[in-house]
């Protein structure tokens, strides 16, 4: 991508959408993309440099705070942080509650984690879209590198891999308590005997495989979907900027409007992963006779 | 916009913080939330028993001024019988005070009466004497008729 294409509308989106990716390319070696197409050529073995540090930093803060209240948490007259922390567990705990049925101790904690975490990383769409990758490439100027190589993407769960992450290791937690709670036969048997009793088995084989297999996928693809357009109309939003005084006072009100209606979205996004995981476990850990 | 070696980065990531917070976060916090519950159910239930307590002594408080209110009439009926009783020991003292003096009085009225009595034979005795004197100067000699006048006066 040359400079001048940086200043076009689609390279600009473009450049956006494009994470800081870290691999061996086949042509240029070991090192930072310079383009979503190196991105994509340096197929599986690559990493997203941005997306990790960034939902590692949130993660780290998350449990930094958390942990340093959980430290010093009193059964008496709680300070501030305590009370805030209390709130959200107590949050958690009652939704755990009401959805939860079986007896594991790590669905709530689990369920913490997600809200919390999730909630973070969402909550970096609200920075304004081009503060932190504008002061990145700046950095990188210093350091030599050509800003308009250089990508960040601030928000980790526009990412699908973060997402997916998380949802199939959700997965993966589901299909081990079914195994564990139900037992290999009831597992295979609830995928193969309902709804339509033993002669129908490929049917309810498809069905129940369909309805199993969706579960991660619209974990995944609901809370990336939700993000990723969002930030695209942040993105669309910042390119009326620039112009005439008219289109940047507009340019302003929507964003601000967009940014008071997200607050709603990342943690409406962050519950309903939550209620969903929990729900889902739930469902791994009932038993039918 | 790649799915790669992020994706297992992630989930790796996500294991961790979910371990760490199932480790050490969740279980000070809802212990510390359980332990308050307890506290809290203990305080109201010690207030409740304090409520009881308080009722109790209420009861009892009324009991004792009931007893207290019985007695105390209790006390003035007594005193209002003895003070009857006094009133009736006054007056029958004052009654046979009264018998007394009359007695007394009806005792020194005879005294007298007879005193007078007495006064007056002496005195009729004397005038009899000084009227038989008189009639029977002349015939009868004082001397040797006195015994007989005397005898005549003793019988009045």
């Amino acid at each position: 991508m040359s400079a001048s294409e940086m200043l076009t509308s689609q390279g600009y989106i473009q450049h956006h959408l494009t994470n800081l990716t870290l691999g061996v390319h086949p042509e240029h070696g070991f090192g930072f993309a310079h383009s979503s197409a190196e991105a994509a050529q340096m197929g599986f073995w690559a990493i997203n440099v941005d997306t990790m540090f960034f939902s590692i930093l949130l993660g780290v803060l998350f449990i930094w705070f958390f942990k340093g209240v959980a430290e010093r948490v009193t059964a008496g007259v709680p300070d501030g942080a305590q009370n805030f922390v209390e709130w959200i567990v107590d949050f958690v705990e009652e939704n755990v509650r009401g959805s939860f049925s079986g007896k594991n101790p790590m669905v709530a904690p689990l369920a913490l984690t997600i809200f919390v975490w999730v909630f973070l990383m969402n909550l970096m769409d609200l920075l304004p879209v081009d503060l932190l990758p504008y002061l990145f490439g700046q950095f990188m100027a210093v350091l030599g590198g050509n800003p308009h190589h250089v990508f960040l993407r601030v928000v980790s769960t526009t990412d699908p891999n973060a997402t997916f992450g998380m949802a199939l290791t959700v997965f993966l937690m589901v299909l081990y308590y079914s195994f564990k709670v139900k037992g290999i036969g009831g597992f295979l048997g609830e995928l193969t005997l309902q709804p339509f009793g033993k002669w129908g088995m490929p049917a309810n084989l498809l069905l129940e495989g369909i309805s199993l297999l969706s579960k991660p996928l619209s974990l995944a693809l609901r809370l990336f979907g939700n993000m990723y357009a969002g930030e695209m109309i942040f993105i669309l939003i910042a390119l009326l900027y620039g112009g005439s005084v008219v289109l940047n006072v507009t340019g302003g009100l929507l964003q601000f409007v967009w940014a008071v209606f997200h607050i709603l979205i990342i943690t409406l996004q962050a519950f309903i992963f939550m209620v969903l995981t929990i729900v889902y476990l739930d469902m791994a850990h009932q038993e039918h006779h | 916009m790649n799915i790669n070696l992020t994706l297992f980065a992630q989930m790796i990531a996500f294991a961790v913080f979910v371990h760490f917070c199932m480790n050490y976060v969740w279980p000070p916090i809802v212990k510390a939330l359980a332990e308050r519950k307890t506290k809290i159910a203990e305080g109201l239930a010690a207030a409740e028993r304090g409520h009881q307590e308080k009722a109790l002594g209420e009861k009892h408080a009324l009991e004792l001024m009931k007893e207290a209110k019985a007695s105390a009439s209790d006390i003035v009926g007594q005193a209002q019988k003895r003070a009857t009783e006094i009133v009736e020991e006054a007056k029958n003292d004052a009654r046979a005070e009264g018998d007394r003096l009359v007695a007394a009085a009806q005792a020194e009225i005879e005294r007298e009466a007879n005193r007078a009595r007495e006064d007056l034979r002496e005195r009729v005795a004397t005038l009899a004497i000084a009227a038989a004197e008189k009639i029977l100067q002349k015939e009868i000699d004082v001397d040797t008729h006195r015994s007989i006048v005397d005898a005549f006066a003793k019988q009045l």
